[in-house]
């Protein structure tokens, strides 16, 4: 598995995008979910944690998108930072969020390039590029505006 | 009627301005200045021969797992009781007067939900001489990113 290191950004070369380094992490029933099975999608991923404001208030765009794009190959996968899945069920419930939720590992931020702070997103074209990178919270028209972009390529 | 209705939504929208401030204000008004103590503050005092400061963690295990202060001892997230319960046992046998760093930095100084609740419990155990470190933005772009000294691991 590779390492990120510098933000990447969409306007990047094929060749100078990074693969997202692959994961298998435990979803919230347990299940492994693999990156690498998601390929061919747009994907967002998204490390957060119940405990983070600006996270939860990115929640419901989340929703949103997939819900408007999934149809059209956008796959949202929620990597949770909190030590322990115990308040993360009832959050999802409650946000009622429609995409996979994988507890994450100090490994998978490392892997990510450290995610020392949260929220970190990164969204991925169809070939499991990293394209962009976003700290802190962002706009949800920014997303929108890169997912679309992302999804007229076949 | 409608001048009540004009009355109402403005009474509404200011409620909200006055709401949305208020999150934006959060921990940053609400500990004091004088408590708060700087990166670069901090780094030129571990980097002198003065007296060290006991450094506690207070926020996520997972990004303590992936870097923190070298010396810095994890205590748990002083959000929760759980938290709160272990920053008192660990801090119940030291003298008032111990020179203690807290720190967090899992999101932006407005939004961190543990270093004010451990810097009121610190103060409310008669501790005198408890400084918050301020963390901007998160302490991969405040602390790692600036190249100050890290550790890694439990």
């Amino acid at each position: 598995m590779g390492r990120i290191g510098a933000p990447h950004n969409a306007a990047a070369s094929s060749k100078q995008k990074p693969l997202a380094p692959d994961f298998t992490l435990p979803q919230l029933d347990g299940q492994p979910l693999s990156l690498s099975s998601y390929r061919g999608k747009v994907v967002l991923l998204d490390f957060w944690a119940t405990w983070c404001v600006p996270c939860r208030e990115e929640t419901p765009h989340f929703v949103e998108l997939q819900q408007k794009y999934g149809d059209r190959g956008l796959q949202i996968i929620g990597i949770s930072m909190d030590d322990s899945p115990d308040p993360v069920r009832p959050f999802t419930q409650q946000f009622h969020v429609n995409y996979p939720v994988v507890m994450g590992t100090a490994k998978t931020g490392e892997e990510y390039g450290g995610v020392l702070g949260l929220p970190i997103a990164f969204l991925t074209d169809r070939d499991g590029r990293i394209v962009a990178k976003h700290i802190g919270a962002t706009d949800a028209a920014v997303f929108e505006r890169e997912i679309t972009g992302l999804l007229q390529t076949q | 009627m409608k001048m009540g209705a004009v009355i109402t939504r403005i009474v509404l929208i200011l409620a909200a301005i006055s709401f949305i401030s208020m999150q934006a204000v959060g921990q940053w008004s609400s500990i004091p200045p004088g408590r708060l103590i700087n990166p670069e503050d901090l780094v030129k005092i571990l980097q002198s021969g003065k007296e060290k400061p006991l450094l506690l963690q207070v926020g996520s295990h997972i990004l303590y797992a992936q870097a923190h202060i070298p010396g810095s001892e994890y205590i748990g997230a002083a959000q929760t009781d759980t938290g709160l319960q272990q920053l008192r046992k660990h801090v119940d046998s030291l003298p008032r007067t111990k020179f203690i760093v807290l720190y967090c930095g899992c999101c932006p100084w407005s939004h961190c939900p543990n270093v004010k609740p451990a810097d009121d419990a610190m103060h409310a155990m008669g501790f005198t001489n408890v400084k918050v470190l301020y963390i901007a933005n998160n302490f991969g772009t405040d602390w790692v990113d600036k190249g100050y000294p890290i550790a890694k691991g439990e």
